[in-house]
């Protein structure tokens, strides 16, 4: 029987055993290799990929309309999930992340609660995932090396992401990419089975095979518009949120290309180092936020180093250079939501050339008014070959206007691709960006 | 030769240049949505008449011509770039072309960094907007064109969607204002949005092109945009083809017209929409249904030889005018429902004319009128009783089902629900002015596929695959039904797609209950909407039950106000003051507009006078130009914030002058400053009280549309406070409100946190001034004096010493904490006063800066008008000293005072809570479900009142007074 407390439906001990714990899915590849890390730790664990319009339809049914439309998404699909009839519904948990911050993220998980009620599961235990220390539950405990599994399985996500974005387009037998990335999902998964590939002084190898294996991909490198996607964290990624806009911009004929996972949980650590910056904080804590930030940069660095070692793969540029993007643009105190990083992924994805970008902003997001549609002019003054495109995304947006303004982004594109008779993939070279008036 | 087809959301356009680029032919026509037809037809006779079968090189354009060029192998450009192509070509050295469009807005800077906008989701200010206000106003664009170049006034009028823009021309008309000045406001709201919306802050100037429809052929807007731009534009030879002949010069693959045409023929669009499941199954099941709700009839008779008094019955509404007679016995006599070509006077003079002239001997006992033209009427016709809309149609609804505890009523622009309980009405959902509209939209769609609103909802009936369209805006429905229309579904499943909405509209956005059940299972539909049976089909099966719909469904208004004269009956009764036939012989109705100029406000007033004397004043925002009073403030405490906030006058200092902008949080942080820097030596300016004028000037660089307005009044502010020469200007970026320790953080919202970064990043004239803007955390107090000093070495550097700071700092804090005192003292003292009169208490619950007049439009004063105190959320909030148990994150500073205050309400039994929420405002989808949650919990009414630009005050008095009607009466929470 399920347990509450605080008016809260308590994840016992027993139901780790029992239950299947659903949580929305965001990048298929990280969160594949994710799952799988979850499973090796004895959760029943699930990924939801459930789509079509009766999500929307279903959020909308059980969430207040003008919420944001990612917590639309993301609750009217596991309401789907459990309206399916493919679960017992007393054999089952939700699974849902919680960040913290002053944007009205946070307030997902209430939301979910909220509208579970209304629709009859009020006693599905729902599970915050957080590592602010918001929620507990005594069948579900982040461990330290669960935790570094998953952080581990971020990185290799970022990396087999980035690479198959940049052979997919060009491959001369089609299909191999992915042939190879579910190679090294599965390669991948199979090593944190056997409590190994997690430290840092293993994954260095293994990053480097995963370059060295995609470097041999035979491809055939026609130059294509390069278009980069930013925006809040699960539009960008989440096909279910953008409608599918990788699937458009490749049948566009375009190279698509998408920051990374890592660079967002850089930015959350940083935040906590920029609040005592910004506003004074306890030493103990900034030291702590210090020593977790080496490690995820000794990780990020792992990755560039193993990347750059092939010159036909643009590489990422590392945390500390993107932010170094912004200065004078926005500052670093902006940290709701995807918060300054926003603006500098638009600034990196320019400089890395990928100058075409899309910023997709879903509807009801606070922040992205701020650092998405209120820096792109400054962006612009910064960096003139900056092409971006701001896609609204909501439950009636029509895919026919934001497939056309894409369009009109890449036709002004396309134009400047043709202007360069040598374009190619190699990168174009970094414009000198003037000093702009410093704050 | 070369073709270039330019297919948009509602025309067609085509050119065929020979090979020296020359137009030889040339067609624009409207599509009615008929798009690979209509395509078809132009392409076969190009190919008869202009190419005879010669080799063509042709390329599509237009947003709806894009799916159709790929499937059909047609090459295909984007038409802004096409627009470019043929503006370098055609006038070269342009620097900005704006081109509206159907239903796309678009500004094109050519020269300096090429850049495009186009408007977002949102079709405000474009040839659809401009259409819908024409069928508003009874006339055709043209027309409207004609009446304004006629003007004398401009009215202020949202542009952001056409359903705003209705709820401030509807109340206009309603209210008399001449249809001259009103078409030429209408074109100026399509100037403000396209600026505001797409100039983002880059300066429109130079050598601009007016290019599409709506601005080739209506000479007064191009005059608008000359004015507000201060410049003259050219509309050039061949402006509507700009994108056909830019398709035209990108043609350069050939294509042959007989292949295409074939292919054209074959598009056999996918036929891959979402579909829901059909209305009626078949024949017997509509049968079925039409004889139960044949049922539900009110007993007629005839006024013929009528001898006993009659009451009459007005609902003067947004776009019908419904009048009724009823007998003594409550037998419906006479009916008359008619549209309302924007002014009722005249169409209830003529009913009154025609009564008195068929029925000489016809003896009127009393009548009463309700509607949004309730208080004109009632004044020009000296009706007896004038009634809010919802008790009217509760009364009405009361005939047919006496158990009925739900009401539901969709007309022409609003959607009216009300929930019943034992007796009396308990709650109201009112449409917020983002998804009114239902009924009109109907009809408009109606119109543009060439129906009328009868025939094209009987098509819908038996529709086999109704489109899934959802629940959203009506306006952005266009683009959903332009898309299903792509992928194949026929007029019928288009029909009942939209009917399905209508009713999806209502249920999920208006009233979201969280079951059914908690509708009640006796419900009463009404409204003419509801005389499409498709609709009411719709609501029956989404809601799995059967209702009731009268068979005067469209008349409920007038009824229930009949019904209420008659109620009103005593035998000694004083004679109706229903003017007398003739009264009438005598009738005259004039219309002035005046601007009031009793203060600072100097509101723009509609004085209506009839028959000479009687005199009728509109868009007054107090009682001050009617009874020539002031407006009594003694127990307004949004009065009192914000006299208290303007005696923080500049004190001449040694240091200069420092701006602050008077808007958001500044609206209670503005004591902390001020005295901050007072003490620091510097001259403390603050931008005046925002205005639409001060919002205008601004209003160019704002970067988002959707952002709510609040934030938007910020440019004005910043750009007020460089026109008052101020060189410096500080204005922080706050993540941290100071911690009142209620709840779990202290967040700002994403907006007021960060809006100085988007002024930083999108005012070029703040780059001649010291914009200070740095992050501050008042929160941290202790850290506090170090973290500024650190800020002023920064901007001053060497001018201020640690100390200095530290006693500024000092200072600050102290009379922050005094101000907040003040308030809280006055608002208790407010408190005290109204319990000791026995007056009702509303708090009117918001942000701090819902005390700007601009923001907040009055309501404020106009609550108070209605004989009540008005205080603020956080001196009721602060009598709750526990954290609260709320079933969200408690994380923002100012939403924790708003559950705080609600918590406290629902225990006190004269107060009422009333919500003030900015449109685009992300954080109160989450605040109002709460509130209304801890209220409804104790059983409280929960009122919202959604404010953006709008002006018009209309709306929001039928909220107030049905929120006043519904807790009259009833001892526990008596108002």
């Amino acid at each position: 029987m399920a347990k509450k407390e605080n008016d809260r439906v308590i994840f016992t001990k027993e139901m780790k055993k029992t239950h299947t714990l659903l949580a929305p899915s965001m990048a298929p590849i990280h969160f594949g290799i994710v799952q799988n890390v979850f499973r090796s730790c004895g959760y029943k664990m699930e990924f939801l990929t459930n789509s079509g319009p009766q999500i929307a339809q279903e959020g909308l049914k059980y969430v207040h309309n003008d919420t944001c439309y990612p917590a639309l998404l993301v609750i009217g699909q596991m309401i789907d999930a459990l309206n399916s009839g493919k679960y017992d519904i007393n054999k089952v948990a939700l699974m849902i992340t919680q960040t913290g911050g002053g944007c009205r993220a946070s307030n997902y998980i209430h939301l979910l609660r909220k509208a579970l009620k209304k629709a009859g599961y009020g006693l599905v235990p729902v599970v915050s995932l957080n590592m602010s220390g918001l929620e507990s539950n005594p069948g579900f405990k982040l461990t330290l090396p669960m935790l570094r599994k998953i952080i581990a399985g971020i990185v290799y996500g970022d990396e087999l992401m980035l690479l198959s974005n940049q052979v997919r387009p060009y491959e001369a037998v089609a299909g191999e990419t992915d042939r190879l990335l579910s190679g090294w999902i599965n390669k991948i998964s199979t090593t944190f089975d056997a409590n190994k590939g997690f430290t840092v002084r293993h994954m260095l190898p293994t990053l480097e095979a995963i370059a060295a294996d995609f470097a041999k991909i035979p491809v055939n490198r026609t130059p294509k518009i390069r278009v980069g996607v930013v925006g809040e964290i699960y539009v960008k990624y989440a096909s279910l949120g953008n409608n599918n806009l990788e699937d458009f911009l490749r049948q566009q004929g375009c190279e698509y290309m998408v920051p990374g996972i890592m660079g967002f949980a850089l930015f959350k650590v940083d935040n906590r180092l920029e609040d005592c910056k910004l506003y004074g904080g306890n030493p103990a804590k900034y030291a702590l936020c210090s020593i977790l930030m080496q490690y995820l940069t000794k990780m990020e660095t792992g990755l560039i180093e193993a990347v750059k070692k092939y010159p036909q793969f643009v590489c990422p540029s590392p945390y500390q250079h993107i932010k170094s993007l912004v200065k004078g643009v926005v500052g670093y105190g902006s940290k709701m939501g995807e918060g300054w990083l926003l603006t500098a992924e638009m600034m990196e994805l320019s400089e890395t050339g990928y100058p075409n970008i899309v910023c997709t902003q879903p509807f009801g997001c606070l922040p992205n008014h701020i650092n998405g549609k209120g820096m792109i002019r400054k962006i612009k003054t910064v960096d003139p070959r900056a092409n971006i495109v701001p896609i609204d995304y909501d439950p009636s947006a029509t895919r026919v206007n934001q497939e056309n303004r894409i369009k009109l982004m890449l036709a002004v594109a396309k134009e400047e691709l043709d202007a360069q008779p040598f374009a190619s993939a190699v990168t174009v070279p970094p414009v000198i960006i003037d000093d702009v008036v410093t704050v | 030769m070369r073709i270039g087809l330019d297919i948009g959301s509602t025309t067609i356009k085509a050119v065929v240049l020979d090979t020296a680029d020359n137009i030889i032919f040339k067609s624009y026509e409207r599509h009615y949505s008929q798009i690979t037809q209509k395509t078809a037809e132009l392409l076969s006779r190009i190919q008869q008449e202009v190419t005879l079968n010669q080799p063509v090189q042709l390329t599509i354009s237009g947003s709806a011509g894009m799916g159709m060029a790929d499937s059909c192998g047609i090459p295909f450009v984007q038409e802004v770039y096409a627009t470019r192509i043929s503006a370098n070509r055609l006038l070269p050295g342009t620097d900005a072309i704006i081109e509206l469009g159907g239903e796309d807005a678009k500004i094109l800077f050519l020269q300096g960094g090429m850049e495009v906008r186009m408007n977002g989701s949102c079709a405000g200010g474009t040839g659809a907007f401009i259409d819908q206000m024409a069928t508003l106003l009874n006339v055709t664009p043209d027309e409207m064109n004609a009446l304004a170049a006629e003007h004398e006034k401009i009215y202020t009028i949202a542009s952001r969607c056409g359903v705003f823009a209705k709820t401030d021309i509807q109340p206009l008309l309603n209210q008399g204002a001449r249809k001259n000045d009103v078409a030429a406001s209408i074109f100026y709201a399509v100037v403000n949005q396209t600026i505001a919306g797409l100039a983002q802050g880059r300066p429109i100037a130079g050598k601009v092109l007016y290019l599409g429809g709506p601005l080739t052929f209506l000479s007064q807007l191009r005059e608008s945009f000359d004015k507000t731009l201060k410049l003259t534009g050219t509309c050039p030879e061949n402006s509507l083809y700009y994108v056909a002949l830019g398709a035209a010069y990108c043609a350069t693959e050939t294509v042959d017209l007989s292949a295409a045409l074939e292919k054209l023929a074959n598009y056999q669009a996918s036929g891959d929409f979402a579909y829901i499941e059909p209305l009626f199954q078949n024949e017997g099941e509509y049968m079925e249904f039409a004889e139960r709700h044949a049922k539900a009839s009110v007993p007629t008779g005839t006024l013929q030889d009528y001898k006993q008094g009659v009451f009459i019955g007005i609902d003067a509404g947004s776009t019908t005018v419904k009048t009724v007679v009823l007998g003594q016995d409550g037998n419906l006599l006479y009916s008359k429902y008619q549209s309302n070509s924007g002014n009722p006077v005249p169409l209830i003079k003529a009913f009154f004319e025609e009564l008195y002239t068929l029925y000489p001997n016809i003896k009127i006992v009393s009548g009463a009128v309700t509607g949004y033209g309730e208080d004109i009427i009632k004044n020009a016709f000296c009706i007896d009783y004038g009634i809010v809309e919802t008790v009217a149609h509760f009364t009405a609804a009361k005939q047919f089902m006496p158990s009925v505890d739900f009401v539901i009523d969709i007309g022409g622009q609003d959607i009216k629900c009300f929930k019943i309980h034992n007796g009396t009405v308990d709650n109201i959902y009112l449409n917020e002015a983002c998804s009114s509209g239902c009924g009109s939209f109907l009809q408009t769609f109606a119109g543009a596929m060439g129906y009328s609103i009868a025939d094209f909802a009987q098509k819908g009936l038996f529709a086999d695959k109704p489109v899934d369209l959802g629940s959203r805006c009506t306006v952005f429905m266009n683009s959903s039904v332009k898309q299903a229309q792509k992928d194949g579904a026929s007029t019928e499943n288009i029909s009942a797609g939209l009917s399905i909405s209508v009713v999806k509209n209502a249920l999920y956005k208006v009233i979201r209950p969280s079951s059914t059940e908690e509708l009640g299972k006796h419900i009463v539909v009404q409204g003419g909407t509801f005389y499409n049976d498709a609709v009411l089909r719709a609501f029956e099966k989404e809601l799995g039950l059967e209702v009731v719909r009268p068979d005067i469904a469209g008349l409920m208004g007038a009824y229930g106000a009949a019904l209420y004269a008659q109620s009103q009956y005593r035998p000694d009764n004083a004679p109706t003051t229903i003017l007398t036939a003739a009264d009438l012989a005598s009738f005259t109705h004039e219309v002035r507009v005046i601007n009031c100029g009793l203060c600072p406000n100097n509101c723009r007033l509609t004085v209506n006078s009839f028959a000479g004397t009687r005199k009728f004043i509109s868009g007054n925002r107090c009682e001050r130009p009617v009874t020539n009073k002031k407006a009594d403030d003694s127990l307004n405490l949004y009065q009192f914030k914000l006299h208290l906030l303007q005696s923080y006058t500049p004190v001449p200092g040694t240091k200069g002058k420092i701006g602050l902008p008077f808007g958001l949080n500044m609206y209670e942080l503005l004591p902390f400053w001020h005295r901050f820097f007072s003490m620091l030596g510097f001259e403390v300016v603050t931008s005046p009280l925002s205005s639409r004028k001060l919002y205008l000037k601004g209003q160019a660089t704002i970067p988002s549309d959707t952002v709510c307005f609040p934030a938007k009044l910020m440019h004005g502010h910043v750009e007020a406070l460089i026109d008052m020469g101020v060189d410096t200007i500080f204005y922080p970026c706050m993540s941290y409100n100071i911690d009142e320790h209620i709840s779990d953080n202290c967040y700002n919202c994403p907006v007021v946190a960060y809006y100085p970064e988007v002024l930083d990043a999108n005012m070029p004239h703040l780059s001649g001034i010291k914009y200070i803007h740095d992050y501050v955390g008042l929160h941290r107090e202790k850290d506090v004096p170090r973290k500024l000093y650190e800020m002023m070495q920064r901007h001053f550097e060497g001018q201020f010493t640690l100390t200095q700071i530290k006693h500024a700092t000092k200072a600050a804090y102290e009379e922050y904490h005094s101000y907040m005192a003040k308030i809280q003292a006055e608002g208790d003292s407010i408190v005290a006063a109204a319990q000791a009169d026995g007056k009702p208490i509303v708090v009117l619950a918001g942000r701090p800066y819902h005390v700007d007049p601009e923001i907040n439009h009055g309501i404020d004063t106009l609550i108070a008008g209605f004989g009540v105190a008005v205080v603020s959320e956080d001196v009721i909030g602060s009598h709750v000293h526990e954290k609260l148990q709320v079933h969200v994150l408690n994380q923002w500073t100012y939403h924790s005072r708003l559950y705080a205050a609600a918590q406290y309400i629902a225990g006190h039994p004269n107060m009422n809570l009333v919500q003030l929420v900015s449109f685009g405002c992300g954080c109160d989808a989450i605040t109002t479900d709460e509130c209304r949650e801890i209220l409804e919990r104790e059983g409280k009414i929960y009122t919202q009142i959604k404010i953006d630009e709008i002006t018009n005050l209309g709306a929001v008095k039928i909220r107030l007074r049905s929120l006043f009607a519904a807790t009259q009466g009833d001892d526990t929470r008596k108002l």
